[in-house]
Parts: C-alpha cells; sequence; structure tokens
C-alpha cells in the first residue's frame, strides 16, 4: 500500500520538477519547488510508514515548517537582492 | 507577564505532544529548559502579537466550531471543481481579478477571511491593503462565488460572538 | 475492523494521489503564473490532506496521529500565506512581472 503511495507520489513530484526547469518566469519556479517541497513532506511520512519507523514524522514536521520559510526566504532575496531588513522599516513607527 | 506565562504553557503542551517524554525526569527537565529559552527569545523580540489579546477567545467559540467543518466542505466541493476544469480537455478558464471590501473589522477577520479565500482552491488572494481585497479567480463562476459574500458573512460572525 | 480501515486507508491514499497527480497536471497544462497557483493550491489542500488521513487510518488512536494532523494543520496554515506571497510578489515586481493570461471571447 505504502510502496503504491509512495510512487505516485514520486510521480508527480516528476511533474512539478518538470514545470520547475520549464517555468518562465522565476515566480513559476518558486511555485513548483513550493508544490515539489509539499510532496516531499508526504513523501517523507510515507516512507517512515514504509519502513515501519514513525520518527520520521518529526522529519516531515520540521520540513513543513521550513519549506514555508524557505519559501518566503528564496521569494525576498529573488525580490530584494538579500535577506536583511524589510525594505519599509524606517517607516515603522516604534512603540 | 500573564501573556508570558500562557506563551509558555503552550510552548510545553506542544512540546509534550510531540515529544512524548512522560517519564523521565531528565528529559522532562530539557524540555522545561528549551521551553523558557523560547518564551525568552519571544519576549526579547517583541513582535508577537501586537494585538494583545489572546486568540484562542475567539477561535474557541461556537461560531468557530461550526465555521472549521463549513470551509472544510468549501474546500472539498471547490478542489473536485477545479480539478474537473483542469481534466477537461478544452480548459474552459476564464481568469478574472475582482476586489472585494471585507466587512471584518478586526485584523484577524481579515486575515482568516483572506486566508480562507486563499485556502479554497480557484480563487487566491493577491492583495490586502486598507479597505480593499483583490482576488484573482480561475472562473468567473468562483469570483461570483466570493462577490456574494457568504464566507465573509460567516467570518464576520465569528468575530462578533467573542 | 483491520479490513475496514485497511480499505478506507487505501481510499483515501488513492484518492489523494489523484489529486496530486491533478496538481501536477494543472502546474504544467495551465497558460500563466496566476492560473498555476490554483492548481498548486489543489496540491496543498486536499492531496495532501487526503495523504495524511490514509496514513491517520494506518496510525490508530497513538502520537503518529498526532503528529500527522499537526503536519497537515501546519500545512494548511502556511501554504495560503506561501501562495499569497508569491501572487503579490509576481504582482507588485516593477521589472519582470509574468503576464497574465485574459480568455479571448
Amino acid at each position: 500500500m505504502f510502496s503504491v503511495a509512495a510512487l505516485g507520489i514520486l510521480v508527480s513530484m516528476a511533474l512539478a520538477m518538470a514545470r520547475a526547469l520549464v517555468g518562465p518566469s522565476v515566480y513559476d519556479r518558486i511555485l513548483a519547488v513550493n508544490a515539489f517541497g509539499t510532496k516531499t513532506v508526504l513523501i517523507i511520512a510515507v516512507l517512515g510508514f514504509m519502513t515501519g519507523r514513525p520518527d520520521f514524522l518529526d522529519i516531515a514536521l520540521v520540513y513543513a515548517l521550513i519549506n514555508f520559510i524557505g519559501t518566503i526566504a528564496v521569494l525576498k532575496f529573488v525580490r530584494y537582492g538579500d535577506l536583511g531588513w524589510p525594505r519599509r522599516l524606517e517607516d515603522r513607527e516604534k512603540p | 507577564m500573564f501573556h508570558h506565562l500562557n506563551r509558555w504553557l503552550f510552548y510545553f503542551g506542544v512540546w509534550l505532544l510531540l515529544s512524548g517524554y512522560l517519564h523521565d525526569p531528565l528529559l522532562l527537565g530539557f524540555g522545561i529548559l528549551s521551553c523558557t529559552l523560547c518564551a525568552i527569545v519571544a519576549w526579547r523580540m517583541d513582535v508577537l502579537d501586537p494585538e494583545k489579546e489572546p486568540l484562542r477567545l475567539r477561535l474557541m467559540s461556537l461560531q468557530a466550531f461550526l465555521y472549521w467543518p463549513w470551509l472544510l466542505w468549501q474546500i472539498v466541493k471547490s478542489n473536485i471543481d477545479v480539478a474537473r476544469i483542469i481534466l477537461d480537455p478544452k480548459l474552459p478558464i476564464s481568469p478574472t481579478m475582482i476586489s472585494v471590501r471585507p466587512i471584518q473589522r478586526t485584523d484577524l477577520g481579515r486575515v482568516i477571511y483572506a486566508n480562507s479565500i486563499t485556502l479554497t482552491p480557484g480563487t487566491v488572494t493577491t492583495d490586502l491593503r486598507g479597505d480593499t481585497l483583490d482576488v484573482h479567480a480561475l472562473t468567473q463562476s468562483a469570483a461570483d462565488d466570493v462577490l456574494a459574500g457568504d464566507m465573509g458573512r460567516r467570518v464576520a460572525q465569528m468575530e462578533q460572538r467573542s | 475492523m483491520t479490513l475496514a480501515l485497511d480499505l478506507l486507508s487505501w481510499l483515501a491514499l488513492l484518492g489523494g494521489l489523484f489529486f496530486l497527480a491533478v496538481g501536477g497536471i494543472g502546474l504544467l497544462r495551465l497558460p500563466d503564473f496566476y492560473t498555476r497557483l490554483h492548481a498548486a493550491g489543489i496540491t496543498d489542500t486536499l492531496g495532501a490532506g487526503l495523504i495524511l488521513l490514509g496514513l491517520c487510518f494506518q496510525g490508530g488512536w497513538t502520537q503518529i496521529t498526532i503528529k500527522l494532523i499537526l503536519i497537515l494543520v501546519f500545512l494548511w496554515f502556511t501554504s495560503p500565506t506561501a501562495t499569497h506571497a508569491l501572487a503579490r510578489a509576481a504582482l507588485a515586481d516593477p521589472e519582470n512581472s509574468p503576464p497574465m493570461f485574459h480568455k479571448k471571447d
């Protein structure tokens, strides 16, 4: 059962990877990599069940969070060219 | 102070839930230590929760209990719709941009509304600033659903019953 | 009992795989960036949800299920935020904002 699921997820990962390779704009690529990351979370969880080691779920949990932060970080890097302060920090009023 | 204690209790609850170490005093001590460290870091950063009102009061109301299953049902329905559109050989899409005016009063209500719109496939919130909410819809009928404002009314109701 | 759980688990896993595949096909088939966002939405909501539900049936009432539900909650909270950030960044890009597809009629 789990090997079927893993194979299916791998196929759809290949579809997302194709879009990441073809994608005309950089945003298409980021979107595809984000979807790829979601599927990576799923395949880590399925692999944990396949090998009978549920500890893999912790890794999947962390990957789900890192995937989100990674997407935002890449987006910010593409948009502003660095990962430092937000551009509008100076006009945010101090509490 | 009460806020920070609350946050610490939340962290520790999550730690216990995820680790499941209930009987080993050494590991429990490590858990308490790391939760305290996280609470201190959150306090030093001072960026969390500028609204100064606890989140859970509003998320635990009766309206909220009615809202989440309803949202789940909407997600399932629109997933099936979008899947049918994608698998249709003619690809019957008609992308549109619309802007709506959110009727929620608080920031949290607006964020829940915008996130619900994005979570439902077929509609994506592209901008939320001031009093307008820009939505990109895959089909005209999905855009009409957002314009009808059923979801917005439900979120606003959840907000009032707090 | 085990048979029924296995059956439910198969159903959920196959449904999830179907939606993941539809999301992937949509990612390739749809004409512009903004419509592809909707295809990625399918993958993130029902595709991931059904796969994790199918695993929940196998996990039973243990800590495994708690973790699976927590993964699902994180995915469902973060994916709209990431999608929104992507859409907004693409629209606000001054130099090379991806073109928007309009239906010709």
